[in-house]
């Protein structure tokens, strides 16, 4: 009786949250300026958290390594050598974390780490789904933090094999609710519910950074992806929320479109999409097809954000345990997700400089990695990037 | 009173420099742009140089100035000055607001102290330097005393970190006279500045491998003010479990200072205490002329002397130790990822102080500060 009771007790205090979220709705969506539901749209604009937040002194920030499973750590590696060839003011505080430190202690470091420094770049942390007392860490990373929002840039690259060409899609995806809830029960033996939540709250909050990103970046449509044909209230909540915001931003044209449709459009006809919004899974879900449509899980940077954190990593969480320790991973994804980062801190000078000398490598065919039908290994395209990077730098950093 | 026009010329010369350099940079800038237009088409350019902004300031300030950046030249350090003039006591000043200007836009500064007058003529309290800091708002001042290898003085291996916050409490330039004969002097401690200035010390000792962090206050008589910096320094604390805290009186942290100063790791103090426990410590590892510092906003961070005197008495004499000038510009260079001058420079300096032959009056010896710098430039490891 006592475990059901305890899921019951959960379940409650959730709900309560989200109650007490939507009575203190100023406080969810502190990362705006708008306060109330804006009449006065065309000033609505994403704020970056204020300066007290990071670490950063003299122009200098620190920035928290989360080193996760698999390929991660290899990568974050190379991520810092890159760092440290192109003088980009960044410095790194490493915490090992994976599935092998799923403790308390670890994972209450990890975030005073992220708390103390603003921002981090992480590698997936693996999680085992045999071990029924292992709750994700990623998911934990994501709800204690409050990074809402997860944004991944699916953006057709020249030069790359992809099927489909001249795909540019956002995909802005709920984070901490949802499926994602660890909610599950089994009522009487053999039949297990498993809660999805949607909240009013956290849906507008969502529908409002989309919204917020599409005027930011100059896009043209947000579409919201649902399944409310068949999940009616939960769904249907979810939607209702995206067309409120939407009435706000009449520049923005908002369509909706039912989540297994969209996978198939997505599958056919990629470029009809502009920004997404969808909630936990679907995001999920789509955004791994649209990592996929533009060329595989190696390239895509991704990057979660809250109101006061945010927190970097590759588009796709998977932390190709297969790859470890080969030297074949594409440290593409990576690579770009701390150029975002760089941009996010105010270096956009650094960021611009690794991006370029990345995109510049990865159109070189010599150079590609084994997922992108290439030769070469990790490190000879980090040296190809680092040797791409070095002469901008020469004479402003002698004797590397 | 031949400082301000060599600071001019200085100026002129240098501007006319930086317009050579940014021209040859334009075509680069745009080589390397090329097809990328990712995120902002004003990404600013990225530089092969760097340029920092420098403030020699008065007494002694301009000669030590010149033994920097003679060996920056013998060294080869990518290294632009734009000079500014600025002065309390002398005449022909620059604006402030250029030289604010200036900082902000370089981010990196080099400084040498700005005398003020002890006496009260009316008009604003605030000096010049409080202008400089409040304006900046560099509000965390680190003044790092270690030992300097070859050079005895009475405390061995001294190796501990001043951080004094630098934008309030006594400094706040509130002053009056309420009544005839009974002055008020307001000391100002905020709860944001105080946790501002608190985990800059805790982020530093993370930074810096640093075991422990000690809040000094007076807290036992300032309840109230004292109180609340302490308390600040408190919760901060908690977010980072690995890194020990504790707190310290003022008085008695003064004489473990000069008993026992090995003890120390990290100091985190308000204003006024800070002033003081940085003159005293610098006065331990050996005086003004050899103890660094450095003070640091969000964005821009100024390289000093850790205790900042304009040493009036020695100017034109050739007499002034450049040793603190030269760390601070090392730690520089470092900031600014020219590791390896700053090590280069860093060696010839800790060379010549360890043959001991080449000293300046205030370390015993008898050279005068252009044949320190000569010397230091004769032991670059080029």
């Amino acid at each position: 009786m006592a475990a059901p009771l305890r899921y019951l007790q959960r379940l409650q205090s959730c709900i309560v949250k989200s109650n007490l979220t939507k009575g203190a709705h100023k406080v969810c969506v502190q990362g705006f300026h708008v306060s109330e539901p804006a009449s006065d749209i065309q000033h609505t604009e994403y704020r970056r958290p204020v300066p007290e937040v990071f670490a950063k002194y003299g122009g200098r920030n620190t920035v928290t390594v989360l080193t996760g499973d698999g390929v991660g750590p290899e990568l974050l590696n190379h991520v810092q050598e890159v760092f440290r060839h192109a003088g980009a003011p960044v410095d790194f505080e490493e915490l090992e974390i994976n599935s092998s430190t799923n403790d308390i202690e670890h994972m209450d470091s990890a975030l005073l780490s992220v708390k103390r420094n603003g921002v981090a770049l992480k590698g997936n942390i693996e999680t085992r789904f045999d071990d029924l007392t292992f709750a994700s860490m990623n998911v934990a990373l994501r709800t204690k933090l409050e990074l809402f929002a997860s944004i991944v840039w699916c953006k057709s690259i020249p030069g790359i094999p992809a099927r489909h060409e001249n795909v540019d899609i956002v995909l802005i995806r709920e984070n901490t609710e949802g499926e994602y809830s660890n909610l599950e029960h089994e009522s009487v033996s053999g039949v297990i519910e498993s809660l999805k939540i949607i909240t009013a709250a956290k849906s507008t909050r969502i529908a409002k950074y989309a919204f917020d990103y599409a005027v930011k970046h100059g896009r043209k449509k947000v579409t919201a992806i649902h399944k409310a044909n068949i999940m009616k209230l939960a769904d249907g909540l979810f939607l209702q929320c995206c067309r409120d915001v939407a009435k706000s931003y009449p520049d923005i044209e908002f369509s909706d479109m039912i989540v297994d449709n969209a996978s198939m459009q997505m599958a056919s006809k990629p470029q009809q999409f502009d920004v997404m919004v969808l909630p936990n899974l679907y995001g999920n879900i789509l955004g791994n097809i649209a990592a996929g449509l533009i060329g595989g899980p190696g390239l895509v940077p991704g990057h979660n954000i809250g109101s006061d954190y945010a927190v970097f990593e590759t588009g796709t969480r998977n932390s190709g345990r297969s790859m470890k320790g080969k030297n074949i991973a594409n440290p593409t994804g990576m690579l770009l997700a701390s150029c975002d980062m760089l941009d996010y801190l105010g270096h956009s000078k650094h960021g611009t400089l690794i991006r370029d000398s990345v995109m510049n490598v990865l159109s070189n065919k010599q150079l590609q990695t084994r997922d992108l039908g290439g030769q070469a290994s990790t490190s000879e395209v980090i040296q190809a990037i680092i040797d791409d990077i070095r002469p901008k730098t020469k004479s402003w950093l002698h004797g590397y | 009173m031949a400082a301000p026009c060599i600071g001019r010329l200085e100026k002129i010369f240098v501007l006319g420099r930086r317009c050579l350099i940014t021209s040859t940079l334009n075509s680069q800038q745009r080589q390397i742009h090329r097809g990328q237009e990712l995120y902002n088409a004003t990404t600013p350019r990225v530089a092969s140089r760097h340029t920092i902004t420098v403030v020699p300031g008065d007494g002694v300030g301009p000669e030590l100035i010149s033994s920097v950046k003679d060996i920056f030249q013998a060294s080869g350090v990518p290294v632009d000055f734009e000079e500014y003039f600025l002065s309390e006591v002398q005449p022909g000043s620059d604006k402030l607001e250029t030289v604010l200007e200036s900082f902000r836009k370089n981010g990196v500064g080099l400084t040498h102290y700005i005398t003020t007058p002890h006496h009260f003529k009316g008009g604003i309290l605030e000096t010049l330097n409080m202008k400089l800091r409040q304006n900046l708002d560099l509000f965390a001042n680190v003044v790092r005393v270690k030992s300097l290898p070859g050079y005895p003085t009475r405390h061995k291996n001294l190796d501990f970190v001043i951080i004094r916050e630098q934008t309030e409490g006594e400094f706040s330039a509130l002053e009056h006279e309420s009544v005839t004969g009974v002055v008020e002097s307001l000391k100002i401690v905020t709860k944001e500045k105080s946790k501002r200035i608190a985990k800059f010390a805790f982020d530093y000792a993370m930074k810096h491998n640093r075991q422990r962090v000690t809040a000094v206050h007076k807290a036992n008589i300032m309840k109230l003010g004292d109180g609340l910096f302490l308390k600040c320094c408190q919760e901060v604390s908690e977010l980072y479990p690995k890194i020990d805290f504790n707190s310290m009186i003022i008085d008695n942290c003064c004489m473990q200072l000069v008993s026992n100063p090995q003890q120390f790791d990290v100091l985190v103090m308000p204003n006024l205490y800070g002033n003081i426990v940085d003159n005293l410590a610098a006065g331990l590892a050996g005086g003004a002329g050899i103890v660094p510092g450095e003070s640091f906003s969000h964005d821009v961070v100024v390289f000093e002397q850790g205790a900042r005197h304009s040493f009036v008495e020695a100017v034109g004499k050739n007499i002034a130790n450049p040793t603190a000038i030269l760390l601070s510009a090392c730690n520089m260079l470092r900031h600014i990822h020219l590791d390896y001058h700053s090590k280069l420079i860093e060696d010839a300096l800790i060379k010549v102080i360890k043959a001991g032959k080449v000293r300046t009056q205030d370390m015993g010896g008898y050279a005068t500060t252009s044949d320190y710098t000569l010397a230091v430039i004769n032991n670059l490891q080029i």
